[in-house]
């Protein structure tokens, strides 16, 4: 005896019950098959082939006319189901009733489109059906511009098919890097460097606004005011469960189709399948569970008892080209463990994250052959204690020895390449040393090896290590910290010479072993980005020390110290009365006068800190900067204006040079000092740059300390202008900002690179205008009051929460 | 079983930042990771009392920022060589919101 099973959807979760169901049970059942789309079941997940011109539809058609005929189908495509009378068991769609015994339920999903103003405008579209797909190969003519909102899988994939086919297309994505529910920040990074490598404009960070356009979209506008011209707008920004027929006949519905392990509804007639349904809370999205759905509903259709056990899926991106895999749980979480592998030079990025003795979650870039391997290991939550060491290297080494960091190094032959800018093998790194050159610097002088650009440095140190055994203490020039294992310098000179202009990309760049870097390590980059690219880093607060992330400095007892910056050390009694007020009204526990020419008001709460600001911004005060790694203070002497000695007018030049200055990061404090004669009250040749009048013009001399080290200033060079020392001031400090250390003071940075070489850039003027003029592009940027910036979201500054005060209440 | 309480959104705290929760027994740091993950601690290391709040937050750690001690937020260890622990608290989230144990705050109620 037959029954009556009414499937409605004909997609591929359905399609997959279908041929189950057939298989084990032939004769069992009299099948209608409802589907809303005018046609058969077909492959939906190779759509993006199709679009991208790779493949035509009738290479992704599963079941054709013939399938369903052999097998007795009812099909009724085009056909929507309107209603579900479960009381008489009858399914209506609009050319009348079709009754069941069993009915699958199988709507699938509907796409998500955002409520922007435009959203109904000819010309935006999804991605879900073969009609979405041809409405983008009509658009995507070459030339044509074409905008995907959503950079997720679907997004991704309908981008590089648009792509292929000629148009210009941008992604906008809201989250900071794409794919971030499959892909880590790094793994991010590397798929947007590849994407915008295939000529797909990625805007990460963007939030749409509204689509332009009168009778048919012309554009995209963002909430930061981005506006990107378009032709056709695709929505992908994700999918809901259609469930408006089974919400109508008042099944279980939450955020899907409840259904049980046996994926019965709430009505023990109806089951449901697909992305339609939710089990344990969880939708799905992707295949692999779909099918195992299927395979489940069609043995509990035929009377078989089965359980529906969702496994761990993995995500490929069928983006040719692009090579990436993600699977399993890659959350940080505790007690979790990361192994990292990264190869810049090929674009290769792995992680695995590790809980226990267990694999959790597997991301790979760039290499993917060992996905389906961790992806075993992650399924069946097999012990990788033995063969951790190993691990990340894939199952090619899994359980095997210990590598010998300087095994592989041994058996280079004496004419294996180590240098390749300088191509120097090491045969000859062999011989010189032997001619004497035992430390790196000795060797880079002999042989320039690793001396461009650095990334063999580490290389050549095992080849000497290797020679001189006990006698090579590597590394006189220690990496930043542990993250790395290349100098501040390496790293400088990398990130202008390969364009890293991101925290992210250097660190996948220059091969960081470490997420997200160390206390050490991100300060340093921050500042390396800002001073190389002023124009287009931009600076990561979070990647701050506290003091410059809170523009105060911070106290023993976790309270601040507010400077506001005195001009030149000169100040007025409005000023001295605002602060004074500003003191009480703090109840400021110090006010104490500065080494540098200004006042400290010390003992400051941080939620006080915004409104403070305002009142010394309202006095015209601005910060000083007392915290920065960047201009403190120019201290000055009366000068001609008062001074019975004074030869110039050495306060109006420290204002000047002050406000000429202020506002500029650097890689450690920088201090001026302006004295009106030789006599030098304002103490100017024991600090970073000092300046001293005399009758014939401005001596200006750098490299002093007066802290840990005490130091005399050097004379670098005379001037005989203001404007000259304007000129090469900025000059000598942006020669400073761009090529020292991080927290390395002038004396420091000068020792090491020697004052002759300094006084060459600036001395010769084309070199010396150049830096200037990069100093003041800088500044153009950065020569803002952070207070103000600030001042203006006070709550942010405050406890999150404050249980103490609802107590109280 | 614990009670959770609703301590603000998840986008009140900055990725790799933290905020504060007071409380009548002091101060609670309350982080956010670069991966969304959110872990509360007492806001105060051992060591001399430095606000860990305001600290560098890379990967699941903190850096003090009075004398750079590392503490690893899940377990509030001190990393590396040095010794001490600050107390952890259970916190999570929940459509966009933190969620933080309600112990915290009954403590003082009953008092």
């Amino acid at each position: 005896m037959t029954q009556k099973l009414v499937v409605i959807g004909a997609g591929m979760a359905s399609g997959r019950m279908l041929e189950h169901l057939f298989a084990i049970a032939p004769h069992a059942f009299d099948v209608t098959l409802f589907n809303a789309e005018a046609r058969g079941n077909y492959n939906r997940i190779m759509l993006s082939p199709v679009l991208s011109g790779e493949k035509v539809f009738a290479d992704i058609v599963t079941h054709d006319a013939d399938w369903y005929a052999t097998r007795g189908v009812d099909c009724r495509f085009g056909e929507a189901v309107v209603k579900i009378d479960r009381a008489n068991r009858v399914v209506y769609s609009n050319t009348g009733g079709v009754p069941y015994e069993r009915l699958v339920i199988a709507t699938g999903s509907a796409p998500f489109i955002i409520p922007v103003p435009g959203k109904d405008l000819a010309g935006v579209c999804t991605y879900r059906d073969l009609e979405d797909t041809n409405a983008m190969i009509a658009a995507a003519k070459p030339g044509a511009k074409a905008v995907v909102i959503g950079g997720g899988l679907l997004g991704l994939e309908a981008a590089a098919g648009m792509a292929l086919r000629g148009a210009e297309v941008t992604v906008i994505h809201l989250m900071g890097h794409l794919m971030e529910r499959q892909l880590d920040p790094a793994a991010g990074y590397l798929l947007q460097r590849d994407l915008e490598a295939k000529g797909i404009r990625v805007h990460c960070k963007g939030a749409t606004k509204a689509i332009l356009g009168t009778d048919r979209v012309e554009a995209v506008l963002l909430e930061d005011g981005t506006v990107y011209d378009a032709d056709l707008v695709c929505f992908a920004v994700g999918i809901r469960p259609e469930t408006r027929l089974a919400n109508d006949a008042h099944l279980e519905v939450n955020r899907g189709i409840v259904v049980n392990d046996q994926l019965t509804t709430s009505d023990p007639a109806i089951f449901a399948i697909g992305e339609c349904v939710e089990h344990e809370k969880q939708l799905f999205g992707l295949v692999a569970p779909l099918y195992d759905q299927a395979k489940v509903l069609a043995a509990t259709l035929a009377g078989q008892h089965a359980v529906f056990a969702p496994v761990q899926t993995a995500t490929k991106l069928k983006v040719t080209g692009v090579d990436l895999f993600s699977a399993g749980d890659f959350a940080d979480g505790p007690g979790r463990e990361d192994i990292v592998f990264r190869d810049p030079g090929r674009g290769i990025y792995k992680r695995l994250i590790l809980e226990g003795n267990r694999l959790l979650g597997a991301v790979m870039y760039g290499d993917t052959t060992d996905g389906a391997w961790f992806f075993g290991l992650i399924k069946d939550g097999t012990d990788i204690s033995d063969m951790r060491d190993t691990l990340i290297f894939g199952p090619a080494f899994a359980g095997g020895p210990r590598p010998d960091p300087l095994a592989a190094v041994a058996a280079l032959p004496p004419e294996a390449e180590i240098c390749g800018c300088n191509g120097v093998c090491k045969g000859r790194i062999v011989d010189a040393i032997g001619a004497g050159a035992t430390t790196l610097d000795l060797m880079r002088t002999a042989t320039k090896a690793s001396a461009s650009c650095g990334t063999c440095t580490g290389l050549v140190e095992q080849v000497m290590a290797l020679t001189l055994g006990d006698g090579f203490s590597a590394n006189a020039n220690p990496p930043i910290c542990k993250c790395t294992d290349h100098t501040h310098e390496d790293v400088r000179r990398l990130i202008k010479s390969m364009g890293l202009k991101s925290i992210p990309a250097v660190m996948q760049e220059l091969g960081w072993t470490t997420i997200g870097g160390c206390a050490s390590c991100r300060p340093a980059l921050n500042y390396y980005l800002i001073a190389d690219w002023p124009t287009e880093y931009v600076d990561d607060r979070q990647s701050r020390f506290v003091n410059e992330r809170n523009h105060a400095n911070i106290q023993k007892d976790g309270t601040y110290s507010v400077v506001p910056r005195m001009w030149g050390g000169v100040t007025t009694p409005a000023e001295l009365r605002a602060i004074a007020d500003a003191a009480d009204k703090y109840n400021v526990p110090m006010v104490k006068v500065t080494g540098g020419q200004r006042i400290d008001l010390l003992g400051v709460r941080k939620e006080d800190l915004p409104a403070m600001w305002s009142d010394l911004n309202a006095a015209g005060m601005v910060s000083g900067h007392a915290y920065s790694k960047g201009l403190r203070t120019v201290k000055t002497c009366v000068g001609t204006e008062f001074c019975r000695f004074g030869t110039q007018d050495s306060t109006g030049l420290g204002i000047r040079l002050e406000k000429l200055l202020w506002g500029s990061w650097a890689p450690a404090k920088v201090k001026l000092g302006v004295s009106g004669c030789p006599r030098n009250c304002a103490e100017a040749t024991c600090t970073d740059i000092g300046v001293v009048c005399v009758d014939s013009g401005y001596e200006i001399s750098v490299a002093g300390a007066a802290g840990m080290d005490v130091k005399e200033t050097e004379f670098l060079i005379k001037a005989t202008t203001e404007a000259e020392v304007m000129e090469i001031i900025a000059a000598f400090v942006q020669l400073y900002r761009e090529n020292a250390r991080y927290l390395h003071r002038i004396y420091k940075w000068v020792t090491k690179v020697g004052l002759d070489w300094c006084r060459e850039q600036i001395a010769d003027p084309a070199r010396r205008r150049a830096l200037y003029d990069r100093f003041m592009l800088s500044q153009s940027i950065y020569q803002k009051d952070p207070w103000a910036e600030h001042a203006a979201e006070p709550a942010v500054w405050a406890p999150i929460a404050d249980f103490t005060l609802r107590a109280a209440e | 079983m614990t009670h959770f309480i609703d301590i603000g959104a998840l986008d009140d705290i900055p990725r790799q930042g933290a905020r504060v929760v007071r409380v009548a027994s002091g101060c609670i740091a309350v982080f956010r990771t670069a991966t969304d993950r959110v872990y509360a601690i007492e806001d105060r290391c051992p060591h001399k009392g430095g606000p860990l709040s305001e600290g560098i937050v890379h990967g699941q750690a903190v850096t003090c920022p009075l004398h750079a001690m590392v503490f690893d937020l899940n377990t509030g260890q001190a990393q590396g060589a040095d010794a001490g622990q600050v107390r952890t608290f259970a916190a999570r989230v929940e459509g966009g919101r933190i969620l933080l144990d309600a112990a915290l705050m009954a403590r003082q109620s009953a008092a």
